[in-house]
Order: C-alpha cells, then sequence, then structure tokens
C-alpha cells in the first residue's frame, strides 16, 4: 500500500494483578476501512481499545497515526487525537437528558457562565438529525431502553470529529432493524480518511459491515483475513481453536407437555396489553419481538418488579400473587435481567458473592451462617464449566470482560434451583463458543423438566433453541408458533404487525371491535 | 480444547495486595499508632494505665453506636437517629428500673429492645415508605430527642437506687483489676458483630443490597424485609449504647446525645466504611472509634481549647476519606 496505515499498534502488552491481558499485540487500521476485532469472552479486545483511547496505560507498545507515532495519556487527549470510543459498558449519566449526556463537559455557555439548555437542545437535535437517530433530546436517559442508550453513546462518539471510531460490540443490545440502522450510520461515516474498529460476537454481521477481521485469542494476535475471501466459520474456528457444529435446532420439542405457568390477560399502565400464554413443563418458550415490543416489561410483571394493572397468573393450576421478586422465588421463579451492569451485578463485589447470591440461603447458609466452603466449591465448579475467565472466584466482578460478566450473571440462575428461569438475552455479550455451551445448559435444564421463557433480540438465536415462539408488537402478544411455523419471515411478520396505527393488522390480531374499528377508520379518512 | 480458565482457591494475593485491599484499615491502623506515639511523647500523662482505661471506656459509647452504624452505612445508609436514640432508650431504662421497679435484667433487657423498636421504625420508614435514609432518621432524631425530654419530664433519672446497675458499665469483672465492664462489652459486642457481618447470611445481604440493590432484590432476595432487620439491628446497639452510657454516669440524661451521632459517623468513615454502601468492616470501625476517643483525650491532655480540638477532628474525618479516594482512584 503507499498511503500510511491509519493506525498501527505494535507490541502492546498489558498486564493485570494475576492476569495478563495482552502480550505483544499488535494491530494495522487502513484508511477508510471498517475493521473488525474478534476473539473469546476475555481475550482482550476491550482492554486494548481501552489501552488505544487513553484509559489504561500500556505496559509497553507503539503507536502511530497516519504514519506519526503518538502516546496516548488521557481520554481527552486520545479524543484530541481524534480517536472516539463506544465503551463496551455505558457510561451515560441515568438522570440527564440525552442532550446533556452527548455534550456531558462540553456544554455551551451564555455570558455569566450559565448554561443554556436551549442551544444545547438545539444543538443535540442538529446532530440526531443527522445520524438519523430516534431520539429525543429532552428524553432522560435513564427511561430509555438499552437500545436507544446505546444510540445515546453513538450520538456522543461521533459528536467529536473522529478519525478512529472504535466500537466495543456497538449491536449486543440491538436487534436485527436497529443493527441495519447502526451499520447505516457506519457506511456515512466512512471517508477516505477515516476508520472504525468493530468489536462484535455476532459473526453474521461481520460479513455485512467489515473489510477485514482481526482475531485474537489470550492476550495475542492471531491472523487478519479479508472479510469477502473467507468464511465465517473459519474466523470462529481460529477464535476459539476447534469447530463449532452449526445449524442446530431446538431439542425435545414435543406437544404433549403439561402447562405449568398460565398468564391471562397480563396488562402494565405503561405498555402492555392483554398478555395471554401458557409455558409447559420442561419447555423452551422463546420471545422475539423488536425493541420496545415488551418482551423485557412481560418478564418484569411476571417476577413483580413492575406493578401490573391487570391479569392473572396461574401456577400448576392455581392462581398466584406475586408483588416482588422475593415471591417469585419462593415459587421458583427466577429472572435474568438484561441488563447485567444495573440489574445484574453486584459490582464490587467478588465472583463467588454473585454466583451465590440468590440461592445463598437455601442452600449454603446453616442456621443464618454461610457454609462458604461449599458455597465456594459450588461456584468453582460453575466457572469452570461456563469457561468463566478469571484468576479465581475471589476476583471482583467488576475487573471481569463484559462477556464473563454476563457468564457470572447466568451462573447465579444455574445454581439456584429454580422451576421457571425466565433469562432475558442471556448471550448478550457471549462469545460464539460459549454461547453453545450455554445453549446446551439450557437444554439440559428443559430436559431435567425446567421450563425456560427466553427472551432474545437474535432471531437465530430463538429459532436455534425454541420449542414454541411467542412474538410481541407493540405490548400485545402478536402469535404463538410451534418451532415447526417458526420462521425468520413469520416470526419477523408477527414482530411487525402494528396494530395501533394500522387496522389491517388490528383485524388480522382480532382485537378491533366493529367500535373501534369504526372510530379508527373515521379517523384514517378524516386526515 | 484448552481450558481457558485456571481457577485456584487463591488468587495471586501476596501481602501487598492484601495490604492493598484492606489498605484503609491499615492505614487507619498506622494513623492510631502514630497518633498515640505522639500524644506519649507530647504528656507524660497520656499513657498511664488509668488514662489508657479512660480512653478505652471513652471509645465504649461512641464504639457501639458505629458498630451498629457500620451496617446501615455497608446497606448505603445513614442513621442520624443513634445520638438522640441512645438518650432516649438512656431514658426508657430509667423508666423501666426506676420507675416501675423492673428486675434488673429485665429492664435491661428491655431498653436494648427499645433501641430496636426505633430501629425497626427507621427500617419500615426506609425500607416500606421508601423514605430516603437520611430524612427518615433525621425526622426520627428529632423525635426521640423530643420523646425523651417529654418521658422524662425534662429532669435526669438517676439509677442511685438501683443496686447493680452501674456495675454494668464501671464495675471490674477482674477482682482488683481496673479494667471497666463496659470496654469487655465493647469487645464482645464488636466480636459479635464482626461475626453477623462475616458469617452470616444476614451480612451478606448487607453487602448485596449496599452494591446493588436493585440488583439483590431481583435476585430474589427481600430487601424490604432485610433492610428493616438491619436497621433493627442497629437500633438494638442504641439501647444498649443507652444503657452503657446511663450506668457510667449513673443517670439517664434526656437533653444528651446530639452529636454522638457525628462522632459514630466519623467513626465508621475513617474505619474504611464507604458511605456509597457495599465496603466495611467491623476492625476498621473499632480502630475508627479508637482514633476519635484518643484524639478526644489526647488534645485535652495537652491542653487544646475545646473549639480547636473540633478543627482538628473535621479535619483528620476530611483527611480519611480523601485517601480512601485516592486508593479508590487507583483500584
Ligand atoms: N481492570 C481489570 N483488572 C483485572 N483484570 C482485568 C481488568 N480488565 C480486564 N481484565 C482481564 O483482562 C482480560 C481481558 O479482558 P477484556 O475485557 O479485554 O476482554 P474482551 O476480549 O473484551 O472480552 P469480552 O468479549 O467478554 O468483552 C480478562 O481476563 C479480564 O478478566
Ligand atoms: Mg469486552
Amino acid at each position: 500500500m503507499d498511503r500510511p496505515l491509519l493506525l498501527k499498534i505494535e507490541g502492546v502488552s498489558k498486564s493485570f494483578p494475576g492476569v495478563k491481558a495482552l502480550s505483544d499485540m499488535h494491530l494495522e487500521l487502513r484508511p477508510g476501512e471498517v475493521l473488525a476485532l474478534v476473539g473469546e469472552n476475555g481475550a482482550g479486545k476491550s482492554t486494548l481499545m481501552k489501552v488505544l483511547s487513553g484509559i489504561y496505560s500500556v505496559d509497553e507498545g507503539a503507536f502511530s497515526l497516519n504514519g506519526e507515532p503518538f502516546e496516548v495519556t488521557s481520554p481527552r487527549q486520545a479524543q484530541e487525537l481524534g480517536i472516539s470510543i463506544i465503551h463496551q459498558e455505558f457510561n451515560l449519566m441515568p438522570d440527564l437528558t440525552v442532550a446533556q449526556n452527548i455534550f456531558i463537559g462540553r456544554e455551551p455557555r451564555r455570558a455569566g457562565g450559565f448554561l443554556s439548555d436551549r442551544e444545547l437542545n438545539v444543538k443535540a437535535r442538529t446532530l440526531i438529525d443527522r445520524l438519523q437517530l430516534p431520539l429525543d433530546p429532552k428524553q432522560i436517559v435513564g427511561s430509555l431502553t438499552v437500545a436507544k442508550q446505546q444510540m445515546v453513546e453513538i450520538a456522543k462518539a461521533l459528536s467529536y470529529e473522529a478519525k478512529v471510531l472504535i466500537m466495543d460490540e456497538p449491536t449486543a443490545a440491538l436487534n436485527d432493524a436497529e443493527v441495519a440502522t447502526l451499520h447505516d450510520l457506519i457506511r456515512r461515516f466512512i471517508k477516505p480518511d477515516t476508520g472504525v474498529i468493530y468489536i462484535s460476537h455476532r459473526m453474521g454481521e461481520l460479513k455485512s459491515i467489515s473489510d477485514r477481521v482481526t482475531v485474537i485469542r489470550d492476550g495475542q494476535y492471531v491472523d487478519t483475513l479479508d472479510t469477502a475471501a473467507t468464511s465465517m466459520k473459519e474466523v470462529i474456528s481460529l477464535m476459539v481453536g476447534r469447530r463449532l457444529a452449526s445449524d442446530l435446532g431446538p431439542e425435545g420439542v414435543r406437544d404433549d407437555r403439561e402447562v405449568l405457568l398460565a398468564v391471562e390477560g397480563l396488562s402494565t399502565k405503561p405498555l402492555l396489553k392483554d398478555v395471554s400464554f401458557e409455558l409447559k413443563v420442561g419447555e423452551i418458550l422463546g420471545f422475539a419481538g423488536l425493541m420496545g415490543a415488551g418482551r423485557t416489561e412481560v418478564a418484569r410483571a411476571i417476577v413483580g418488579a413492575d406493578k401490573i394493572s391487570a391479569g392473572t397468573i396461574t401456577l400448576r393450576g392455581v392462581p398466584i400473587v406475586i408483588n416482588d421478586p422475593s415471591d417469585a422465588a419462593r415459587h421458583r421463579i427466577g429472572y435474568l435481567s438484561e441488563d447485567r451492569k444495573r440489574f445484574g451485578l453486584l459490582l464490587n463485589q467478588d465472583v463467588n458473592a454473585n454466583i451465590i447470591l440468590s440461592s445463598l440461603r437455601e442452600l449454603f447458609s446453616r442456621f443464618g451462617f454461610v457454609r462458604d466452603k461449599q458455597a465456594r466449591a459450588r461456584s468453582r465448579e460453575l466457572v469452570g464449566s461456563l469457561r468463566i475467565k478469571t484468576p479465581s472466584v475471589a476476583q471482583i466482578a467488576k475487573n471481569l470482560s463484559g462477556g464473563n460478566q454476563q457468564k457470572v450473571v447466568v451462573a447465579k440462575w444455574l445454581v439456584k434451583d429454580c422451576d421457571i428461569l425466565i433469562f432475558d438475552e442471556p448471550t448478550r455479550g457471549i462469545d460464539v463458543g460459549a454461547k453453545e455451551e450455554i445453549y446446551g445448559l439450557l437444554n439440559d435444564l428443559a430436559s431435567h423438566g425446567k421450563s425456560i421463557i427466553m427472551i432474545s433480540s437474535e432471531l437465530p438465536e430463538v429459532l436455534r433453541m425454541s420449542h414454541r415462539i411467542a412474538v410481541m408488537s407493540e405490548g400485545r402478544l402478536t402469535a404463538v408458533l410451534t418451532a415447526d411455523e417458526a420462521t425468520q419471515e413469520s416470526v419477523m411478520h408477527y414482530a411487525t404487525l402494528r396494530p395501533e396505527q394500522s387496522i389491517a393488522d388490528a383485524i388480522e390480531l382480532g382485537i378491533a371491535g366493529p367500535h373501534e374499528s369504526v372510530q379508527t377508520t373515521r379517523k384514517a379518512r378524516e386526515k | 480444547m484448552t481450558p481457558t480458565s485456571a481457577v485456584q482457591d487463591r488468587p495471586t494475593r501476596g501481602l501487598a495486595a492484601t495490604i492493598k485491599s484492606r489498605f484503609q484499615q491499615f492505614l487507619a491502623f498506622g494513623s492510631l499508632i502514630v497518633i498515640v506515639v505522639f500524644f506519649a511523647f507530647a504528656s507524660p500523662n497520656f499513657l498511664t494505665f488509668s488514662n489508657i482505661t479512660g480512653v478505652l471506656f471513652s471509645t465504649v459509647v461512641i464504639g457501639t453506636l458505629a458498630v451498629g452504624t457500620t451496617f446501615v452505612i455497608i446497606t448505603a445508609g445513614i442513621d442520624l437517629s443513634i445520638g438522640t436514640g441512645m438518650a432516649l432508650c438512656a431514658v426508657m431504662s430509667g423508666v423501666f428500673l426506676v420507675n416501675w421497679h423492673m428486675p434488673l435484667l429485665l429492664g435491661v433487657l428491655a431498653a436494648i429492645l427499645f433501641g430496636g423498636l426505633i430501629g425497626l421504625i427507621n427500617g419500615f420508614n426506609v425500607a416500606i415508605l421508601k423514605i430516603p435514609p437520611f430524612i427518615a432518621t433525621l425526622a426520627m432524631m428529632l423525635v426521640a430527642q423530643g420523646l425523651a425530654l417529654v418521658v422524662s419530664g425534662s429532669a435526669p433519672i438517676y439509677f442511685t437506687d438501683v443496686p447493680g446497675y452501674l456495675e454494668i458499665s464501671t464495675g471490674n469483672l477482674i477482682p482488683g483489676v481496673n479494667f471497666p465492664n463496659a470496654v469487655v462489652v465493647l469487645a464482645v459486642v464488636a466480636v459479635v458483630a464482626a461475626v453477623v457481618l462475616n458469617k452470616t447470611v444476614l451480612g451478606r445481604y448487607t453487602y448485596s443490597i449496599g452494591s446493588n440493590e436493585e440488583a439483590t432484590a431481583l435476585s430474589g432476595i427481600n430487601t424490604k424485609k432485610w433492610l428493616i432487620i438491619i436497621y433493627t439491628l442497629a437500633g438494638l446497639f442504641i439501647g444498649l449504647a443507652g444503657v452503657m452510657i446511663s450506668a457510667r454516669l449513673g443517670s439517664a440524661q434526656p437533653a444528651t446525645g446530639m452529636g454522638y451521632e457525628l462522632q459514630a459517623i466519623a467513626a465508621v468513615v475513617i474505619g474504611g466504611t464507604s458511605l456509597f454502601g457495599g465496603k466495611g468492616t467491623i476492625v476498621g470501625t473499632v480502630i475508627g472509634a479508637l482514633i476519635m476517643s484518643v484524639l478526644n483525650n489526647g488534645l485535652q491532655i495537652v491542653s487544646v481549647p475545646q473549639e480547636w480540638q473540633n478543627v482538628i477532628l473535621g479535619g483528620v474525618i476530611l483527611a480519611a476519606v480523601y485517601a480512601d479516594n485516592i486508593r479508590r482512584k487507583e483500584g
């Protein structure tokens, strides 16, 4: 190549106490390209990017930008050099608005040092429009879904004049439609003098967005391949050091299972409308739908994390009342949240404390005293079977890589002996190899008679695992499909029905009473 | 397939790492020694047997309150009602023993349980009514102060006619050695509290709630119930402190108590417990309480005026929290 590389990293090493996260790592980013960076959980991807963006200092190594050597000393300086990063874990202030978050520390000021909210919102509006994001500058970030928070992060990163944009698992929380939007955004960002480093565990999307793929393993460089000339199978086997079986489907599908849990007419004030479904013994029931369809809300309503405004829940034929998650736990219903940092982990506690949290009293205590030996032994078992990469179970959860943190949350629910497990995005941020292991564990649980609700934004995953699939749209359940009926197309069809906007859709769902439909028709005509 | 995780029991945790993870306690302990050495050189009266027992003696009240509050602060809460709550419990002890002539043991137990009741109400307000701990316990601080005056008719209650009451605090377990029982009580209390915090389900939940209350609740733990239990437990310490202080003074002083809460909270913070929750130890708190009373005592002995004593105490608190912040950043 005649043109200098946009970014070059050479001989980078970085250690943490007990962990060698990177050793002699190198990486080359050409101008105008999207470079995918892949590797197993804990391979060192995030660490490399944090080193590059000035969050960690390196033990050794050299960087150059457009052929010019440089040193990164602080995140601010990295930004000034044109290196912008979107972190795997969000760095948003939940109580501030979208606009305030985007321009935090750079708020427009008026004479006298007062902040101008109006100007701030206008600036944010311009940016959001330019990026074509469905955001409102005045909304409080804490009230947004994970996917929308992700968009705020993207807007924030692109608000700097970035030359190198690093995205650490930007799509982990997005569904396919949102991924497509993000990819459009990236393509618009790419110019002859810019480049993107794109980290993801979703192999499917690498093909469509990246030009080359760099694979790393255990903190070391493995190879860089041209995406167009490579099959994803190859990439995966480089990543995990072995081949994986693919194209598997759900296991143990039967239609003679007994009903365990029946949900009837479940509604909540903000979103859910008349959701009814059944969960059977030993069944994996998938929940599919677009962002904001209400899948997480169903889960939270069932376990009593949110108030319901109507509806009944029947367990083994007996109506039950669940006021909070501890009631749910008493009925042996467990819920793994989609947002591990906010609702899943005790970030400042060690791995062991996190894994045994939900089962501490039941399984690991006697007369109120904790049986630490047993607890730690069990934690160690799970660390082994889920291959959680950590120097010991005494490691603080915060220091684990994102995917390994997710595994810890999964482990917490595998330890507790629940009859019903609701997994909300259980494989978020988990690498391909480990995903298969988790699928295996879920299948195991189901074959032992546990019932599982699996919410996922990754359609292939839902199709791969579910005995039946419940599809949601706009707070309603639009279909429950059997494994045979379910295809990418049929699920998408029901996920995109919009009964509130379209009469045809409402009629298809049989929810438009004559009265209602006349009104809507009239409204439509008036327009 | 290569195993990617090497799981051992003990991490690569040498002495250096242990010191780092317990930095605040080591720092507090080091400071304590430095302070003691300083006063020992500054005044010949400091390192005498009678002064040392005196210092330990005065640690008892703040220490007992601080140990109870440690639980609350680890849940990311705060308890401002411990000072005046203690005065109210002292008054109640007077009511039970002097006015109602209850048997000694029963009366003392009732006074301690009364403290538990104060804590229970705090816990209810925080966990069920969702009133922020600062406000809930601030209100309780005022309520307790008022009630102490109302119940006692604004006059001290004297325990002169209650045989054995003063012995609880000032008596000597070992005959002939002038080592007050109160110190033994604090030692026992601290050990029990440390065991509860480290070895029991209650202790683990205390840390969990302080680390992430929502995640703990979503793990199926009845955080409301446990918060109430934790505040009630802290209340029992208030009751005990009320007994100890009145036994030492020989009277229940209804108008005192205000100010003790800040001393106790300062002791907890100096001992390395984070006001953000999820982190803290009883050992640290005891060291913190010792630092507070050594400073109180030492500054008096070297005749620093009262006003300046407070200035110095304030400075020590700032220094302690600042040291913790630095460690956190480097973390
Ligand atoms: N602050 C830290 N302290 C100690 N160890 C750390 C720290 N940050 C990362 N590590 C360790 O370094 C290794 C690499 O972590 P990193 O976050 O870079 O992985 P990753 O490739 O981004 O994984 P994932 O796909 O799960 O996000 C892991 O073993 C992790 O536990
Ligand atoms: Mg990562």
